[in-house]
């Protein structure tokens, strides 16, 4: 039986869009950058190694809390000790990585963004999506969507690591405080990043004061929800900048630690 | 200075239709509304269109201009390039009643399922006073001008016919955003209203509403993403449930 736009009663249209833009475009790119961050993280998961050069630790390890993770990398000590599943060593960065990938998939921007360019759920605006059934997040999986806010107050915790890991890269490799090196300001930007990304994330502007009925009898939450509300409208661009900015922190630690650079110190 | 376009109207009823061509005159400053009462005047006599205002404040001119729901009395020719085909067609999510007019009372059987604004008992009408910065998060959806290009565009409904039963679409998540906002409304389980009758959790997100809402109301950031973290509040946080039972600290 015809559905959707071809429902019995609407206007006897063949096309399934009339759209003459190139409305593919932004799917289409949302979907190449998307796969290209997961194939990359996936091998660096995988790859257990070169994530650790004094004083940076690459992001994707960060805590690194397994006995499996390469001496001097654990700051926090290493409580899980090792995992062995059906004979394969877990990573020390898939313990971490669960966060971040938690927070970023029940994300309200990054759900519009996959939902329109992996489920075509729409692929667009007014193009019709290929599916002959929807019933949107109101049933499993799609229902864990509601959990955002647990990946919210987990992704603080880990931001406050990752901003130790910028602090501590204002060693020098012998351990001596007060210098500075492209290390530093990579760790130090991908931080303010990712705080920057959490902090206009939607839960968050709910929490500091979304949620209340009486914004005048609570005059400093009010006043923190317009902060929020502003960084907020920009929360798009910082998914997508704190997205390249992890990878391109990991990619340059992993080239220091491989030994393909060398981490410049300004002093 | 006069332009030549060739448009593309659809014409016909439920029983079926398709589309006419013509070529028509455009002059500078014209809107897509302005072309079609041409056509209307100089070629088709007969074609059947809904309009008001011609200033974007009724809502009455919705069509699909170019596949994208638009107001006709918005949308400039000047957007176009000479020689570009310009298609009009009804909304597409709208049983159609004749041409470019659609039957659009699906919008008004959902606006009486909402309960209305329900103020304290013990004030009367003129006895309400509240601060500005209590009431502008309501305001900016107070702005609709129900053209229901939002529900139009809204894939829930467009595409699944099935889901009309169960979802209400963005244009009335709003007015239930402004209600659960506003601090004197005394309901206090339109959260739980909005996803259990109304089908907010079919909603996932895609801002389609948002980008054609000729008002810029931001409908998924302002309205539908708070309404669904009240809606996490009361069913899928047992912290904040909890909270709120033994501070009783409901509506704060």
């Amino acid at each position: 039986m015809a559905t959707g736009v071809f429902s019995d009663g609407r206007a006897s249209i063949q096309e399934k869009t009339l759209r003459t833009d190139k409305w593919w475009l932004q799917p289409a790119v949302t979907f190449g950058v998307l796969l290209a961050f997961v194939i990359y993280s996936t091998f660096r998961a995988f790859e257990k190694q070169y994530y650790w050069a004094e004083p940076l630790i690459s992001p994707f390890y960060s805590p690194c809390l397994s006995t499996a993770c390469v001496e001097g990398a654990s700051h926090f000590g290493q409580p899980i000790g090792n995992i062995v599943i059906g004979g394969f060593l877990l990573s020390p960065a898939f313990f971490i990585l669960i966060v971040p990938l938690g927070f970023r998939l029940t994300c309200y921007y990054y759900r519009k963004a996959y939902y329109r360019s992996f489920w075509m759920s729409p692929p667009a605006c007014a193009v019709a999506e290929p599916h002959k059934k929807y019933t949107g997040e109101t049933r499993a999986p799609l229902i864990l969507q509601n959990g955002h806010r647990w990946f919210f107050y987990l992704g603080l915790i880990l931001n406050v690591i990752l901003t130790y890991d910028a602090i501590i890269a204002f060693k020098n490799p012998e351990g001596e405080w007060g210098h500075m090196s492209v290390g530093t300001l990579v760790l130090t930007l991908n931080a303010t990043l990712l705080w920057l990304y959490s902090l206009s994330c939607h839960t968050c502007r709910h929490t500091i004061g979304g949620r209340l009925k009486h914004f005048s009898a609570h005059p400093y939450r009010y006043k923190a929800w317009t902060w929020v509300s502003k960084l907020n409208s920009r929360h798009p661009m910082y998914a997508w900048i704190s997205l390249i900015g992890v990878a391109f922190t990991d990619f340059y630690v992993r080239l220091v630690a491989s030994g393909t650079i060398e981490n410049y110190y300004f002093f | 200075m006069s332009r030549n376009f060739k448009f593309r109207i659809w014409r016909g009823d439920a029983k079926g239709g398709d589309f006419k061509e013509t070529q028509v005159e455009v002059n500078e400053g014209e809107v897509v509304l302005d072309v079609i009462h041409r056509v209307q005047a100089t070629q088709m006599s007969d074609l059947a269109v809904r309009w008001n205002c011609k200033a974007g404040k009724c809502g009455s001119c919705s069509m699909e201009i170019n596949g994208k729901p638009r107001l006709a009395c918005m949308t400039r020719m000047s957007t176009f390039e000479e020689g570009e085909t310009v298609t009009v067609t009804p909304l597409r999510a709208f049983p159609v009643i004749r041409d470019l007019v659609t039957d659009v009372s699906f919008n008004y059987k959902k606006a009486m399922e909402v309960p209305a604004f329900e103020p304290p008992a013990d004030l009367k009408p003129g006895e309400y006073r509240m601060e500005q910065v209590d009431v502008e998060r309501s305001q900016e959806f107070r702005k609709c001008i129900e053209c229901f290009l939002c529900q139009d565009t809204c894939h829930v409904i467009r595409d699944h016919e099935e889901n009309k039963e169960s979802f209400a679409g963005p244009r009335f998540f709003i007015r239930m955003a402004e209600l659960d906002m506003h601090p004197l409304d005394q309901i206090k389980n339109r959260k739980e209203m909005a996803q259990e009758q109304h089908g907010l959790g079919m909603c996932n997100i895609t801002k389609c509403c948002t980008e054609v809402c000729p008002e810029h109301i931001k409908i998924t950031d302002n309205a539908i993403i708070p309404m669904k973290e009240r809606v996490v509040d009361v069913k899928y946080d047992p912290i904040r449930w909890l909270g709120s039972k033994i501070r009783k600290r409901e509506g704060i």
